[in-house]
């Protein structure tokens, strides 16, 4: 099946199912000794074989709450459900079905791949399978380099290897943080279609980006951290719903000294000396341009000419921007 | 789910390759400078030196020089076992596996004890090469060599996570355990040394390993055997205590 990125995992086909909740994690918080809170009373339930994308600057704490969850960070508080096992008392039938991609190239530079890859599978505790090492190296196109030394690879290739191990024990939640970040365009593109696969499997997955396109492109729900605080969790299409906007620049052949009085009803403000009409409004679900097709019927029936319109609607990009920006 | 055998024979195999890996540092080097002691002291010094206890000088000294390769080979192996993936955060995939602290110590523990005990072997029969040599108590003597190299690779594991640098590493194994191994009775009878040394020699617990051992080669001892055998098991399991109290609480290891 080609998951190529243009059919590639768009907001209708998400398969995540509600009534299973995979991961739950309630009041989380990680204070470090020298004050820094990482986590702040974080609360976030991740749905059975949906793609979740979450969203920060640097330093939000991303890393550190997937560190909480795969056993890298002691939490100071609150409780962490996987599968519905608590991570704090039954850790290790949670543990068995979580796989996790660092993001940093963290591998045992002298190890062969091929053996890298194999001591993960037993790590986790499964029986010896070259079969399915080799359909795992194949996949991540790493058969040919199977015999070499970790630290020949390329950095791209360096990252698959994390992947192949973090794949190795077949994982049902996935932690995925930054997986892209450095890579070239065709390992992405990798990426996104080998994602595709895990979650054609029904694999869950978690990842964290800096690409904000990339959230958009591959997860059905995205959640924006910043400073430790989950600021707002949803799908993409509520999220633009509820935080969407349209933005309009309508270029009249001669200044407007007033906007019309019919159109007073419109989000419009004049700039540029009257020769910029301007919309800001909707709400991210095509209002904002049904308006702006109103505003400019009305325009052209009452016959003030315009030579020129240009009309955007709001990136999450945007959101996400605006979100940050709001709660610093 | 109780112990991960799979999980403990990944952890395993893997030490021991990596010790394949770097076989000339870790197996052919310390069997080449113990042989060097064994020509030096044992074969060209030790004809001219008197019997001690009835045991030729180059004889004497085997479970001494034995026991100083155990030591620090154990040591170094389990320090450096632990240490290179908290040193290049490979740490994260051990950690975040279904595998605890039993699973972890015998995985890294066993294979760093492993390699000394195969080190050992090859030792006592380079030996023969160069001193003619008895052992009194072959089963015993297997069973303190297991027991001395299991406590030491504990140590080392301990010690592993306790530094945050290659210097630090060196500290104990080079500035503490190595004086006091040969300042511990390897190449001499604490009998032999004046007052007050003799009585300081016995505050150094180096002094019952290397008695220890001697015993279960000519069943002779500086020291009361019983208080040799109590302190190694002692150590060991205080050893393991520590390990079992840094893997509950983390410290080192998780953020």
């Amino acid at each position: 099946m080609d998951l190529g990125r243009g059919q590639f995992l768009k907001q209708e086909q998400w398969s995540g199912d509600v009534t299973q909740p995979i991961l739950e994690i309630a009041n989380l918080t990680k204070k470090y000794p020298g004050g820094l809170t990482a986590l702040d009373d974080v609360d976030l339930t991740v749905h059975k074989g949906e793609i979740f994308a979450l969203l920060g600057p640097n330093g939000a704490g991303k890393t550190t709450l997937i560190g909480a969850v795969c056993g890298l960070v002691r939490p100071s508080g609150g409780t962490i459900r996987a599968f519905g096992h608590d991570l704090a008392t039954n850790w290790r039938s949670a543990r068995a079905r979580i796989g996790l991609v660092p993001q940093e190239l963290s591998t045992d530079m002298f190890e062969q791949v091929q053996r890298a890859v194999a001591y993960s599978r037993g790590l986790f505790g499964l029986p010896a399978d070259p079969a399915r090492i080799e359909e795992i190296l194949r996949s991540l196109s790493l058969w040919d380099k199977r015999k070499e030394q970790i630290r020949a690879l390329s950095g791209g290739m360096k990252r698959r290897v994390l992947i192949a191990k973090a794949l190795a024990h077949e994982p049902d939640l996935l932690f995925l943080d930054e997986p892209t970040a450095g890579v070239d365009v065709e390992l992405r593109r990798d990426m996104w279609k080998l994602i595709g696969e895990m979650r054609e499997r029904g694999v869950t997955i978690i990842l964290t980006t800096h690409y904000i396109e990339e959230a958009e492109e591959m997860a059905d729900r995205v959640g924006i951290i910043r400073n430790g605080k989950i600021l707002m969790v949803d799908d993409k299409a509520s999220m633009m719903r509820r935080l969407g906007s349209t933005e309009a620049v309508i270029e009249m052949k001669q200044p407007l000294t007033d906007i019309p009085d019919a159109l007073s009803k419109y989000p419009l403000t004049l700039t540029a000396g009257g020769i910029h009409l301007r919309y800001r409004g909707g709400d991210g679900s095509g209002l904002g341009r049904a308006e702006v097709a109103q505003v400019t019927r009305h325009l052209a029936i009452s016959g003030i000419e315009y030579v020129g319109i240009d009309i955007r609607d709001s990136s999450l990009e945007d959101i996400f921007v605006g979100l940050v920006e709001e709660s610093a | 789910m109780g112990f991960n055998l799979r999980s403990t024979w990944a952890i395993y195999t893997r030490e021991l390759m990596r010790a394949l890996r770097t076989a000339f540092q870790s197996i052919l080097a310390p069997v080449l400078t113990t042989s060097l002691y064994f020509i030096v002291f044992g074969a060209a010094i030790g004809g001219r030196m008197p019997d001690l206890g009835g045991v030729s000088y180059g004889a004497f000294i085997v479970p001494g020089l034995l026991l100083l390769t155990l030591l620090s080979e154990s040591t170094s192996n389990a320090s450096f076992g632990i240490y290179m993936p908290r040193f290049t955060g490979t740490i994260y995939e051990l950690l975040s596996a279904p595998v605890g602290v039993a699973e972890t110590l015998v995985g890294f523990v066993g294979a760093a004890a492993t390699k000394s005990l195969i080190l050992a072997a090859i030792i006592l029969t380079t030996a023969l090469l160069f001193v003619d040599y008895t052992i009194a108590h072959p089963i015993l003597a297997i069973g303190y060599i297991m027991l001395v190299a299991a406590s030491f690779s504990l140590f080392g594991f301990i010690l592993g996570i306790w530094a945050d640098s290659f210097e630090k590493l060196g500290i104990i194994p080079q500035l503490i355990l190595l004086p006091l191994t040969f300042l511990g009775g390897t190449f001499y009878s604490i009998d032999m040394l004046p007052e007050p040394w003799r009585t300081a020699a016995l505050f150094n617990p180096i002094v019952y390993l290397v008695n220890g051992l001697r015993w279960t080669f000519y069943g002779a001892s500086d020291v009361n055997i019983w208080v040799s055998f109590g302190l190694t098991l002692g150590f060991l399991a205080i050893c393991v205590t520590i390990i079992t109290i840094i893997f509950k609480t983390g410290w080192r290891l998780r953020a």
